[in-house]
């Protein structure tokens, strides 16, 4: 039984929450444009935003570079950089821990303005609510994992971890195997992440998609959108306005002028 | 195709650059772009307005949606000016960019709603009952009566059918005129040129019923006496356009950007162009910032301000120095140089009356009206003459009523301004001064209170012996108290004396330094000089509001009439106080008050309607003996302020409503068996006492008004000064009074009234109300009736403002059950022509009118103040009392009568401010428009009338401003009487008509028409009293000129010939109450004013969600930071006003904006929002006319005497409310009384269907 349970969580759950992740968002993107959006509630209030908002996002940010490189980059990688499994264990403690303290001060205060805030709490759905309360119970759990990594230093736990990341994306059937002694604290941040995926497409979520972060990169200052794209990217219309041609000019004499003028 | 897809574009190029690289173009996905194109695509666009009481009258257009109106916009589509003057647009304000709100809002009323207890009461009734028989069963039963009059505001409204509700209200009426008389069938609804149509449905029902149509505008106290006094004009004023030709502008208590926002641009442009402006209001407000100066003048005392500024122009421009052009306008166009006897009064001389042709022998050689003719020197032949254009050459012969420089028989003149040349004596006379009077909260001096001053007279030899006559000119500067070198005390040669009306003397009064009012009277007339006469004054409510008004007033006429600004363009008079201008006045008339059908209709003027029949008299602080002049003449002057109410309905010169104590029906019938003349039956019935006027006892049940209908207002709310005792009196509800009546504090009663020592409880029978949102005047009505907003119906509507006619149409159909006013009242028609027969067939009715402005009745009183009740003269109908008038009333045909042009159009024609013409043409020419009634009975053959579109056909096609043929024919009959050809300002638009669809395209000018005095050209922009001055036709006043003198026995007894300071008077309603209810917070008294707002629309409505939102969500009132730091008040606190009248609670606005010692509450707040109870009274809140009460003045109420004739709307009592104080504090307790009370009525069950209101 417990296998079996093991095996649904993290041997048939992990792909489930990730086609729902991409399928749902790409879906959404398309469908739902005028959903697209991280429903910031600045606007209502900036009390508790500025250290919350920043302290959360520079967090959890870090913490998800973290995690993907961590866990996603083949064991080899690291061997051939030269970086040690109890090195690598050492400083993901460190740089998570702190990233980790950090997004788990952002989100608490998140958390707090929108159930105390009236002006907030009363514009918030329910989904609001609850995104915000799961990010908070994730980022509690990862913290607590760090307790049990400090007694294991030597990175060996890590690397099931690892394990079982990579086994996932090379399809291994056998990957959830590698956690069925994992701690059970693990466990449960392994899960709520995933279900976090799972609800990403229907909340504020897909804010992980996009970010004002484009015009950094942007060559000019003035931007002209093109009309070509218009209608399914009809090119055709420039060529329409050769066909125009210009009215005639009116012949303007001091008569007309004084007819007209008003 | 997909936006997913559509940004895989890695291998599409980025867009090119431009600009150095600066710029950059990107073909990124542009769908999203829709959604704000779509925001703003509609399906149609329909032209409407909005019809509030406001003089905006602005052209918008209304958006419409899947048929919702979803916005609205200022239309930009007006007519240009010419070059040189800014266009009219854009019009428009918040306000009304917000109105598309109430469609679709929580407080719209939806289906008709009946009283739950009375819909009772009538479903059992109806059971076994005939309509009319169900009604007096419910009525004729105390008990049953007061079950739902009783309750009136408190709830318990549920929805009933049209069919059911209209066959209640016919019932109710056809009840009331068999059993009481149609005059006890009253109707309020104001401003007719809001929506014409609109008004007219109900007064054209209520006049074929014969029911009682109530004023609004001396009720509002916009009407400015002093405009009927001086002008014989209700009120003229220029078109806002006007202001950009003026070179310096005061603004006088208005708050232009404010309260007239789509003008206001006039404004701002006249500043650009160079004209220099000064704004004088106590407070800081928004058209402050405007000004060269700001004059923060104390509240009310502006009438000492005005004459200090007076005093300085006479002295630099009358005295010395002599400005030629004001001096040949105030002698041409003015009384100035007419002569006014001089009479004797307790050893001291006193101006009297205005010498008559009638005063010498052999009348000057006038036969016509001698009486009526004013007197003058002439220069040029050295003898006295009778100048032409006095009102006794209007009526009776013609061609002779004009301001030539001629007299009667032809020859040239120059009358004298001044006998200082040529006087026989200089003597002394008594001019009152009641500066001296001592007011808690106002500064008075020790000045005694008869001025003698010197003024240089001639003897003349008159038919009743000798006697000494002064000019008005002389008289006029010695009430200045200017120092001519004519010795004597009580004046001043300095501007530093301390001298009644020196500037160092107004400075003490108002608080205003005196060299800022020698700078700008300086300055205001030495641009008038210049410009000959480009000096304007915009005026408003802040100085209207009060007892004393029309000193404010004429101080400031005097000032324009001096400098020669009154008629010029640029210059003059503009009063923007409610002033809206129906402009196809005399097309509507018609309409509206069934004059198609039967003359005269009954009207009534509201302020001493409702001052009588909401038992305010009762509560009155005011004694005669506190507004009587020190120098009246000889006369008892005694009794009560009612009293000169009564005497003046008794002697023909206001109107009453009920008009007598017994149903006029029934005395019909008993003239009809006597087979006598109408007017000798009734004449001799008061005389003999058979026949009782109805205001002799207000309070006795014979004489209640019993069914009321208010329409396009918030009577109870916004307009009803007094609230507390309309809800106590008239209604008959829990009510908010804290004072006690005369009866209770023992003190003197009235003379010519009968007592009640028991007051009536609930006059009123039942009480309909038509609106489209739950008004405070909604929640008090025994029936609601939905109403169609301005979106949702098609009607006219013109402003004084500019000179556009503009329509109001359908952008869509009534929702909900919701009809337009016409249909109501066409419904009801139809409901009561269906009901009536069961006991009312045709009927004759007798109707007393009051002796009438503009008709040659209007000069029937000439010397003397004669009471016939007092044996002093006989009963004359129309001549020393009200004209008396047999009426038929088909009541069976009613709904036909309403909905056809009646014959009366043809066989007496149409007219109108004294003019006449033949309008046969025009009723043939309906016919062909609007089709004729087929169908048999007495109306076929006639044109109909069915929608509102036809309605609006028929006032634009008999009115000479839409109609260019009438207006010819309009001119030429005022050609005939003034002996000059005015027909020229109309022949170039002979063959132009506008109709409906023609305003609907774009707005439309209207054509020039004697109906008033400014003219609409290519060359000018109407101004008031323009024709006066350019076309030589005279004033409708006694002289024919702008009358400054004002010799009216009553005028002068109290106080008024000339204009005078006088402070606001002590109505008392603070001591009685001050220590009775203490909550333990410190308590300050404040001057209460209540001015035009920013959040509500005009002065209608505040429960608008975006306007309650932009505001502080509920009512507010303003306190100065000084005054609220004594009180202990900081912003946002919950306040409570009161006084004896009553109560109101609302949150306080500290602000530095407002003046010491006053308080602000913008007009207008409703009751039913974010209202809490009061701590004084138990009772939700109050309302801002919680702590008002009406007072009347005798003055206004003078009548048969030319220009101070009766007129609807045009003259008569106004209902101030400025002088009043209130006790402000903070409340202790604030509670929302949001629980149920305990008599809860059973529920419903009675047969039919009934379903709980919303």
């Amino acid at each position: 039984m417990r296998e079996v349970v093991n095996y649904l969580l993290f041997g048939w759950y992990p792909y489930v929450c990730i086609t729902v992740l991409i399928l749902g968002s790409i879906l959404r993107f398309d469908r739902e444009q005028y959903t697209w959006r991280s429903q910031s509630s600045q606007f209502l209030r900036r009390r508790q935003m500025m250290w919350g908002s920043n302290l959360f996002h520079v967090g959890i940010l870090t913490l998800l570079v973290g995690h993907f490189i961590g866990l996603l980059t083949p064991i080899g990688v690291f061997s051939t950089l030269g970086v040690t499994a109890d090195f690598k264990q050492v400083s993901a403690l460190v740089v998570g821990g702190i990233a980790g303290v950090m997004a788990f001060i952002g989100c608490t205060l998140l958390l707090h303005r929108r159930l105390i805030d009236s002006r907030i709490r009363k514009t918030s759905s329910w989904a609001d609510l609850g995104v915000l309360t799961l990010l908070w119970l994730q980022i509690a759990l990862g913290l607590m994992t760090t307790i049990w990594t400090i007694d294991h230093l030597d990175g060996k736990e890590m690397l099931k971890f690892m394990g079982w990341a990579q086994g996932l994306y090379s399809f291994n059937p056998r990957a959830a195997d590698l956690l069925l002694d994992a701690y059970f604290i693990y466990k449960l941040h392994i899960v709520l992440g995933l279900t976090l995926f799972l609800i990403t497409p229907f909340t504020r979520l897909v804010h992980i998609w996009s970010a004002p972060v484009w015009y950094l990169g942007r060559r000019g200052y003035q931007i002209v959108r093109t009309s070509q794209s218009q209608g399914g990217g009809s090119r055709s219309q420039s060529t329409r306005y050769a066909d125009v041609v210009p009215a005639k000019r009116p012949e303007v004499t001091a008569s007309t002028l004084t007819e007209r003028a008003r | 195709m997909s936006h997913f897809l559509d940004r895989l574009t890695f291998f599409k190029r980025p867009g090119e650059s431009f600009s150095d690289g600066h710029g950059i173009t990107t073909s990124e996905d542009r769908r999203w772009e829709d959604g704000y194109r779509k925001r703003w695509q509609h399906d149609k666009i329909v032209r409407s307005t909005h019809g509030a009481n406001c003089t905006g009258s602005c052209s918008w257009k209304i958006y419409v949606k899947g048929g919702i109106v979803t916005w609205e916009t200022q239309q930009t589509d007006y007519p240009r000016t010419r070059p040189d003057l800014p266009n009219h647009e854009p019009r428009g304000c918040s306000r009304g960019a917000s109105y598309s709100w109430y469609l679709y809002s929580g407080n719209r009323v939806k289906y008709p709603l009946v009283r739950s207890r009375l819909l009772k009461l009538w479903r059992e009734a109806r059971v076994m009952r005939t309509p009319v028989a169900a009604w007096a069963s419910i009525v004729e039963d105390p008990k049953r009566r007061s079950a739902y009059t009783s309750k009136r505001g408190h709830g318990g409204f549920v929805r009933a059918a049209w069919d059911e509700v209209t066959e209640i209200i016919a019932a109710a009426n056809a009840y009331t005129v068999k059993k009481h008389g149609p005059d006890r069938v009253i109707g309020f609804s104001p401003i007719p040129a809001m929506s014409m149509v609109s008004y007219a449905a109900g007064s054209r029902y209520l006049s074929l019923l014969g029911g009682v149509c109530m004023s609004f505008y001396d009720w509002y106290c916009d009407l400015p006496p002093s405009s009927p006094q001086t002008w014989g004009e209700q009120t003229d004023v220029p078109e806002s356009a006007d202001w950009y030709n003026s070179g310096f502008l005061i603004l006088w208590g208005s708050n232009v950007p404010q309260t007239r926002t789509p003008d206001a641009h006039f404004y701002t442009e006249a500043r650009y162009r160079g004209a220099k402006s000064v704004v004088i209001c106590p407070d800081y407000s928004e058209a402050s910032k405007f000004a060269d100066l700001w004059i923060s003048v104390k509240q009310g005392t502006d009438a000492a301000l005005a004459m200090a500024m007076g005093h300085v122009i006479l002295r630099e421009f009358y005295i010395d120095r002599q400005a030629q052009y004001f001096e040949d306008y105030v002698r041409q166009y003015t009384d100035m140089p007419m002569l006014v006897r001089l009479e004797q009064k307790d050893g001291k001389l006193i101006p009297g009356r205005l010498l008559r042709a009638s005063d010498l022998t052999g009348s000057l050689g006038e036969a016509n009206n001698p009486e009526w003719k004013t007197v003058a020197f002439d220069e040029t032949s050295e003898s006295l003459v009778v100048p032409r254009g006095s009102v006794g050459f209007r009526w009776g012969e013609k061609g002779k009523w004009n301001l030539e420089e001629r007299e009667s028989g032809g020859r040239e003149t120059s009358l004298r301004l001044s006998l200082a040349a040529s006087h026989d004596e200089m003597t002394q006379v008594a001019f009152p001064y009641f500066g001296n009077i001592d007011h808690e909260h106002f500064t008075s001096d020790s000045h005694p209170s008869v001025l003698e001053r010197s003024v240089p007279v001639k003897k003349l030899k008159l038919a009743d012996g000798e006697a000494m006559v002064a000019t008005v000119f002389d008289l006029f500067v010695a009430n200045y108290g200017l120092d001519r070198g004519f010795g004597g005390k009580h004046i001043a040669k300095s501007y530093d004396e301390q001298v009644p009306y020196t500037p160092a003397w107004a400075e003490k009064i108002t608080g205003v330094p005196r060299d800022q009012i020698i700078t700008v009277a300086r300055e205001f007339a030495l641009n008038a000089e210049k410009t000959k006469g480009r000096s304007m004054v915009i005026i408003g409510a802040a100085m209207n509001h009060w007892y004393h008004s029309d000193m404010n007033y004429r101080g400031v006429i005097n000032m324009l009439v001096m400098c020669g600004c009154v008629g010029q363009s640029g210059g003059g008079w503009a009063h923007y106080v409610g002033q809206e201008k129906l402009r196809p006045q005399s097309g509507w008339l018609p309409l509206a008050f069934g004059l198609d059908w039967s003359r005269p209709p009954r009207q009534m003027n509201s302020t001493s309607f409702f001052y009588a029949h909401t038992d305010q008299w009762r509560y009155e602080t005011v004694g005669i003996d506190e507004i009587l002049s020190p120098t009246a003449p000889a006369g008892p002057w005694d009794g009560a302020l009612i009293d000169y109410n009564v005497r003046a309905e008794r002697m023909g010169w206001l109107p009453s409503a009920p008009q007598l104590k017994q149903n006029p029906l029934s005395i019909a019938k008993k003239i009809e068996a006597a087979g006598v003349e109408a007017k000798d039956y009734i004449a001799k019935a008061l005389k003999s006492g058979e026949l009782q006027l109805a205001c002799e006892d207000p309070d006795h049940s014979d004489n209640w008004p019993r069914n009321m209908f208010v329409w396009r207002s918030n009577l109870l709310g916004s307009s009803g000064k007094g609230h507390e005792y309309f809800l106590k009196h008239l209604l008959g509800t829990s009510h908010g009074v804290q004072g006690k009546d005369l009866g209770e504090t023992g003190k003197k009663k009235p003379k010519d009234v009968v007592w009640h020592d028991e007051a009536p409880i609930g006059k009123l029978d039942l009480l309909v109300t038509l609106d489209f949102r739950m008004s405070t005047t909604c929640v008090y009505s025994d029936i609601v009736l939905p109403t169609a907003t301005w979106y949702e119906k098609n009607d006219l509507n013109t402003s004084d403002m500019h000179p556009f006619i503009h329509p109001l149409t359908a952008a869509v159909d009534p929702i909900w059950e919701s009809k337009s006013d016409w249909e109501i009242y066409k419904s009801i028609a139809k409901a009561f022509s269906r009901v009536a027969p069961e006991i009312l067939g045709v009927e004759k009715d007798v109707v007393l009118t009051p002796i009438l402005h503009d008709t040659p009745a209007e000069i029937a009183q000439a010397l003397d103040v004669k009471d016939w009740k007092k044996g002093e003269v006989e009963p004359i109908p129309g001549k020393t009392m009200p004209s008396v008038t047999m009426v038929e009333r088909d009541y069976p045909n009613l709904y036909k009568r309403f909905t056809s042009l009646g014959p009366l159009m043809s066989k007496l024609g149409n007219g109108g401010k004294g003019m006449a013409w033949n309008t046969e043409h025009e009723v043939e020419f309906l016919k062909r428009l609007n089709g004729v009634v087929t169908e048999e009975g007495p109306t076929k053959g006639l044109a109909r009338i069915e929608s509102d579109i036809d309605a609006t056909e028929v006032i634009l096609t008999l009115a000479p401003e839409t109609n260019g043929e009438v207006a010819v024919k309009a001119w030429d009959s005022l050609s005939k009487i003034t002996g000059l050809d005015h027909t020229h300002l109309a022949i170039p638009k002979e063959d132009e008509k506008i109709r409906f669809h023609d305003v609907v395209a774009q707005p439309r000018k209207i054509i020039s028409s004697p109906i008033w005095s400014g003219l609409e050209s290519e060359k000018v922009c109407y101004n008031a009293c323009y024709t006066n001055v350019h076309e030589m036709i005279p004033w409708r006043t006694l002289s024919g000129r702008q009358q400054l003198y004002q010799d009216h026995l009553w005028m002068r007894a109290f106080g008024e010939a000339l204009c005078v300071y006088r402070p606001p008077v002590d109505l008392k309603a603070v001591k009685p109450v001050i220590d009775l209810k203490p909550n333990g917070e410190k308590q300050i008294v404040l001057n209460f004013i209540t001015p035009h707002q920013k959040w509500g629309i005009h002065s209608t409505y505040t429960d608008n969600l975006l306007m309650l939102t932009l505001s502080r969500g509920g009512p507010i009132v303003w306190i100065s930071e000084r005054d609220a730091a004594k009180a202990r008040i900081i912003d946002n606190d919950w306040i409570e006003a009161y006084n004896a009248n009553g109560a109101l609670a609302a949150r306080a606005v500290v602000s530095q904006r407002v003046k010491e010692g006053m308080c602000l509450m913008y007009h207008a707040q409703e009751k039913i929002v974010n209202v809490p109870g009061s701590e004084i009274t138990g009772q939700r809140g109050g309302i801002h006319n919680s702590v008002t009460r009406a007072i009347v003045k005798p003055t206004h109420m003078i009548g048969g005497y030319a220009q101070q004739s009766y007129g609807f709307n045009y003259y008569g009592t106004i209902g101030t409310n400025r002088d009043e104080f209130v006790i402000i504090r903070k409340m202790v307790n604030v509670d929302w009384l949001d629980k149920p009370t305990s008599d809860q009525p059973e529920p419903l069950n009675a047969a039919g269907k009934m379903e709980a209101a919303e």
